[in-house]
């Protein structure tokens, strides 16, 4: 891979990349050290996720179509965030898998706000806040053990204390500090719900791909089983399910993501025989391009807009459906801190007029209208998005 | 036609300037057109597409489409002026005294109710006439309009009824309450070229017999010359020239007018077959049918030679897009055989290798969708060279800017997505993309009909120089007559599956005709005023 | 009209198949069970030969395929077997449990459905207006909402700071019609709130869709008022996508009663299921688990043989 030492512009673009690069890999190195302190395997992890980013961090910036404007942006975020993380060493040091985490999302934002920053400037004030206040959400769930005030199941009071200054928003029903367990539940709920509808997302998504494509009978015949699965209600599938096997995390995740599946393999199969209808798949096809060609060239580049909308709204529908299980008592289970638990473990005060449990229940409805917001925004400006 | 009676005009616009909203903000689409028709009169508004007559044919009923908007100017419907005028008077003016007819019979009516509760909509709606009254006279309409069984047509939906049918039962709506003003936006542009004689002919009985006045939207000159008294030509939302129909065809003033009349250009030359040679392509008895066992080719025999092009014509279920399935594979045939270069072709396409994909090449009929929207121009034609000719690096380079060079487009077009191309741009990158694989045959289906007219020429220009420059021979896909007589050496046409008649274009351009071959070729219009007038006479001479 | 009538007959068809293989599923749930059911139901320190008997009373000694078959039977008598939990005949425990929630469903349903298309419709018609904007709104966020958030708003507000209602509905079958209905308002206005952004913006989207047709400009063209454009034009191609959304809506709200009925106390099938899978109670659970479902396959087919039934183009066929 040639290193162009010019930007799309010219001039300092490589060298401003170049530096970009190597600040990340300072931050980046610093964490892999503090890990390698606490322990050899969690140093090898840590230290093997770092050089995974900093190598895919090089080839966003160094190719050739990067602009000059990314690689700045990028230098700036590492800047700031490796002066927090100096400011807040100690913190950091105890937890440099979180800090890594962090620094990952941080880049991914960064980065792809620079790519699509025309677009991003005509979005109104809606949008904006809805991309901020999830960007918010994810640094809250990445950097959960660094910000929260007490440990996650910890006893540290007595029960129900008011919000004061020990507690700033009081205990829950156990004595532990309601903060905390916020904090701690966003990271929780957010992984969970987001490995669940990745898990999902891919499956599905690579399912409709491929009966799209191919056609004929194993079209049939995954449209027949989808319509099965597809017929009982999810709620009620997940619950049968979970009966069966006990509500542990991995049947949880999986009986989501065979859920999620089936509504993006109908999304995915519908936008696919569209872009498949248009005349330069057939000319593909006549050309003698194989399966995976056409999927991966042809198909995939063309839906990619759906697709992100799609992963927005089934990320809301997933993580307000394990807080309903978890509501339920059949989710997560304590003391793992979990938003819609929370709920339940504390329903007690509501009688009292006191708005504490709600605190949860809130921070599930703001996320899943700050993510709405920006999908309806991306919804309505996906006709003209381009790399 | 009719000559002006009265002595106002019926609609005066002047000064009209439409605003169009977008996402970058508003945008101008009509740049202060003036614009007068009298009484009776027929005017010919005539325009590629963007040229802004559809607006035109809407603010005549004072009509802006969501997302536009009258900016300035006036429209003054017999003395009353619609800019501005509230939404009750300009309902109060449409349907009864401005009606319009939409291009697309099919989505202009509504799919739950029939023909004739569509008819009698308006007039019984607005207390003119009786249900039973106007059911009558819708019949009676339809009678005129030439529409079979008269009496039963109108209680069918509108999908149970063909599109020229369809659409003369549209001319009928807009008749119910007898307007002063009928607006033409391209009624015939869907339709083939006999349906359209039916339809044009239908309106001009009307026009004629209620002495309506018309503006009669379209982008075929020939058509208008039928049609207008007077045309206005039109051209990005500015009057280009107006004048009487046979002044205008006769002596155009402006250069933009003059290339949309020479459009019937120069024909290149016939090349004369070689007598023995070895046919490239040759199609033997072939039957097709698609899944439900309807037969779409019955017996259906042709022969492409080297260096030749051949064109196949028909309208529409003629078969002749499915013969082209046929050839590339796409459509297996239930009987019969295709040869390429003397040995068997596979029947299916997964079942010929690479070297004989590569040997055919197709072009698609619209650019838009012919190439992926997220590849540049390079990746389009860099595909082919590497696929087929295992071509890389600085060789592959020199080749894709060689094809530029060969469709008449600047290097710096390599950077660009499709998105950024226009439409005849775009067409000669799908050429190019034909080329790059250098086959022995190309199939061009219908590649010149979604362009407009003289983008097309230029097209059409182009092919014929890549004949002559290059071996290639070419199996041209069309239902424009006018195209064939310029490119073709050998003429196929074709009807309801079957090959009707074929042989070199002299030949078979020239007397005694297949009946089929005949109606077709004399449904044509030229652009001589009273060619229709003559053609009717004939037909009706000649049944008796 | 033959064509029709032989078009819904496949998809009744099809529904029935549906719902058979529907029920193997659930069927198969309980065989998946790791260990024994008669074990489940005696514990861990039941004799051998008490759990032996057990499986023969059982029948569980029988083929599969032939207890699916039983069990099938069964359940087409009324007769759903017993809980394992409890020993009890299931269909007694769910008897009259099927009557409440069908009413809460009906209630809230009542309520929604109007409401929603009314709304939908002239948000669709007065789009981009103020009225649109805010209804917008306030779709977006109650479709953020968890459902048990709502609900225990609506407790604070209503039931603990304004004393209306009672925040527990515990209803029984020897209340009078009035006082059933007085206990049900809240968990009903709960799932109508639910229910109703779902279903309006549903609405609003499928008749914005319609409003764009080319027919309803040529309607305009051709001087009709606005109320006859939407009357005459719009809505007789409107039922198909209307049923649509509505039968859509109603199998939400279905679902949505499990977590009302469980926060509301209400005794209904949904709270009987929360309780079952808690104690894992397959049977039980697999009962109440048919019903659901039975109910969601139910109103997708009556949704797809009024789509057939309105469609003009099967109506007068070529």
């Amino acid at each position: 891979m040639a290193i162009h030492m010019t930007g799309r512009n010219g001039g300092i673009g490589g060298a401003g990349a170049l530096t970009a690069v190597l600040a990340a890999g300072l931050v980046l190195a610093a964490f892999a050290a503090a890990a390698l302190a606490s322990g050899k395997t969690a140093g090898l992890a840590v230290g093997a996720a770092a050089a995974l980013h900093l190598v895919l961090l090089a080839r966003a910036l160094l190719r050739p179509s990067a602009t000059p404007s990314a690689a700045t942006a990028i230098l700036l975020a590492t800047v700031v965030y490796g002066a927090g993380a100096l400011a807040l060493h100690s913190r950091f040091a105890a937890f440099p898998g979180s800090g890594l985490v962090g620094l990952a999302i941080l880049h991914v934002t960064v980065l792809t706000a620079a790519r699509q920053w025309r677009t991003l400037r005509k979005a109104p004030p809606s949008a904006m806040i809805g991309l901020a206040v999830t960007f918010a959400y994810a640094m809250i769930a990445a950097l959960a053990p660094l910000l929260a005030p007490y440990p996650e199941a910890a006893i540290v009071g007595s029960e129900y204390e008011p919000w004061g200054a020990d507690f700033v928003l009081g205990t829950d029903n156990l004595g532990r500090d309601m903060l905390s367990r916020l904090i701690f539940a966003t990271r929780n709920t957010i992984s969970i719900a987001a490995v669940a509808t990745a898990l999902g997302f891919a499956a599905g998504a690579a399912a409709g791909l491929l009966a799209a494509t191919i056609g004929g009978w194993i079209d049939t015949a995954m449209g027949r089983v989808v319509d099965i699965l597809m017929a009982i209600p999810q709620l009620i599938f997940a619950l049968l399910i979970l009966t069966i096997v006990g509500t542990s995390i991995t049947s949880l995740v999986l009986v989501i993501a065979v859920v999620d599946a089936t509504r993006v393999f109908r999304l995915v199969r519908a936008v696919s025989m569209n872009v498949l209808a248009l005349e330069f798949v057939e000319a593909a096809r006549l050309r003698g391009e194989g399966l995976l060609w056409i999927i991966r060239r042809e198909v995939l580049p063309n839906i990619t807009a759906p697709l992100i909308v799609e992963f927005g709204i089934r990320f809301c529908f997933v993580f307000l459906f394990i807080s309903s299980l978890s509501f339920l008592g059949l989710g997560i289970q304590p003391p793992t801190a979990d938003w819609g638990s929370m709920v339940r473990e504390n329903a007690a005060l509501i009688v009292y007029g006191d708005i504490t449990p709600l605190l949860p229940a809130g921070a599930i409805a703001v996320l899943a209208v700050a993510i709405n917001l920006a999908v309806d925004w991306f919804l309505h400006t996906s006709s003209g998005l381009k790399e | 036609m009719n000559t002006n009676a009265g002595t106002a005009p019926l609609l005066e616009i002047a000064g009209l300037r439409v605003e169009v909203t977008t996402d970058d903000g508003p945008r101008e689409v009509v740049h202060g057109v003036d614009l007068t028709l009298r009484r009776g009169e027929i005017l010919g508004l005539i325009g590629e597409s963007g040229a802004g007559k559809s607006t035109l044919g809407l603010a005549a009923l004072g009509f802006a489409r969501d997302g536009s908007r009258f900016s300035a100017g006036s429209i003054r419907f017999d003395g009353q002026e619609l800019v501005g005028a509230p939404e009750r008077q300009l309902r109060a003016l449409r349907g009864l005294r401005v009606a319009y007819v939409a291009q697309s019979a099919a989505a202009s009516f509504n799919p739950a109710h029939n023909l004739i509760d569509q008819y009698a909509e308006i007039p019984v709606g607005r207390g003119l006439k009786s249900r039973r009254q106007a059911q009558a006279e819708a019949q009676e309409m339809y009678r005129t309009l030439l529409l079979p069984d008269p009496g039963g047509i109108g209680y069918r939906y509108p999908h149970q009824v063909s599109g020229g049918q369809l659409q003369r039962a549209m001319i009928a709506m807009a008749m119910a309450c007898q307007p002063e003003l009928i607006v033409f936006d391209e009624p015939t542009t869907a339709l083939d070229v006999t349906t359209q004689v039916e339809v044009l002919t239908a309106i001009k009985l009307i026009v004629e017999k209620f002495g309506t006045a018309a503006l009669y939207i379209t982008h075929d000159l020939a058509v208008v010359a039928q049609m207008a008294d007077r045309i206005m030509v039109l051209r990005h939302g500015r009057v280009v020239e107006e004048g009487e129909t046979r002044r205008m065809l006769s002596t155009p003033r402006e250069a933009y007018t003059r290339d949309l009349l020479g459009l019937r250009a120069a024909a290149r030359p016939a090349v004369p077959a070689e007598a023995g040679e070895e046919p490239l392509l040759r199609v033997d008895n072939v039957s097709a049918a698609y899944g439900g066992g309807f037969k779409i080719l019955h017996d259906v025999s042709i022969a492409v030679g080297r260096r030749r092009t051949v064109a196949v014509v028909g309208e529409s279920g003629s078969g002749k897009s499915s013969l082209a399935r046929v050839i590339t594979g796409l459509l297996p045939p239930s009987e019969g055989r295709i040869l390429f270069d003397g040995a068997p072709l596979p029947p299916r396409m997964r079942q010929r290798s690479r070297a004989h994909l590569k040997r055919i090449q197709m072009i698609y009929q619209s650019p838009d969708t012919a190439l992926n929207p997220r590849q540049r121009v390079n990746e389009i034609l860099m595909r082919p060279l590497e696929f087929y000719l295992r071509l890389n690096g600085r060789e592959r380079q020199e080749r894709i800017d060689r094809l530029l060079e060969m469709i008449e487009l600047d290097p710096g077009y390599g950077q660009r997505f499709p998105d950024e191309l226009s439409g005849g741009e775009k067409q000669r990158v799908c050429i190019a993309r034909a080329l790059a694989a250098e086959p022995d045959l190309i199939i061009c289906d219908e590649v010149t009909s979604a362009l407009d007219q003289l983008v097309a020429q230029g097209i059409l220009k182009l092919l014929q120089r890549l004949q002559d420059e290059l071996s290639v021979s070419f199996l041209f896909i069309t239902h424009d007559l006018v195209t064939v007589k310029a490119i073709a050496d050998e003429i196929i046409v074709m009807q309801n599956g079957r090959v009707v008649e074929q042989g070199a274009r002299e030949t078979v351009l020239a007397p005694p005709h297949h009946p089929y071959t005949e109606l077709l070729l004399s449904s044509v219009p030229q652009m001589d005023p009273d060619w229709l007038d003559r053609l009717l006479a004939a037909r009706s001479g000649a049944t008796g | 009209m033959k064509t029709i009538l032989m078009l819904i007959a496949k998809r009744a068809a099809l529904g029935v198949a549906t719902l058979l293989v529907v029920s193997l599923i659930l069927f198969l749930g309980v065989e998946l069970l790791p260990g024994d059911v008669a074990q489940a139901i005696l514990g861990q320190d039941a004799s051998p030969d008490n759990v032996a008997n057990l499986r023969r009373e059982l029948g569980l000694d029988l083929p599969p395929a032939q207890r699916y078959l039983d069990w099938l039977g069964g359940v087409l008598h009324g007769d759903f077997g017993r809980s394992l939990a409890t020993g009890r005949e299931i269909s007694s425990l769910i008897g009259p449990r099927i009557l409440n929630t069908l009413f809460l469903a009906g209630f809230a349903a009542a309520i929604a459905v109007p409401l929603a298309l009314g709304l939908g419709v002239l948000a669709a018609v007065y789009r981009n207006s103020v009225f649109d904007r805010v209804v917008n709104i306030g779709a977006l966020g109650s479709i953020s909402i968890p459902e048990f958030f709502l609900c225990y708003v609506l407790i604070l507000w209503l039931s603990v700071n304004l004393g209306i209602f009672p925040s527990i509905s515990n209803i029984s079958a020897d209340l009078s019609l009035a006082e059933r209905a007085f206990r049900t308002v809240l968990p009903a206005l709960a799932l109508t709130i639910g229910v109703l952004a779902y279903m309006m913006r549903m609405t609003r989207a499928a008749i914005t869709n319609l409003l764009a047709r080319p027919y309803i400009q040529m309607a305009r063209l051709k001087g009709a008022s606005p109320g006859s454009v939407i009357v005459r034009h719009a809505l007789p191609n409107a039922f198909a996508p209307i049923i649509n959304v509505v039968a859509l809506s109603l199998a939400h709200l279905v679902v949505g009663v499990v977590v009302v009925e469980v926060i509301f106390v209400y005794p209904g099938v949904g709270q009987l299921l929360v309780d079952s899978v808690a104690r894992r109670d397959v049977t039980v659970v697999q009962s109440c688990s048919l019903f659901f479902a039975l109910t969601y396959v139910l109103l997708n087919l009556i949704a797809d043989i009024l789509a057939i039934a309105t469609n003009p183009r099967l109506l007068h066929p070529r």
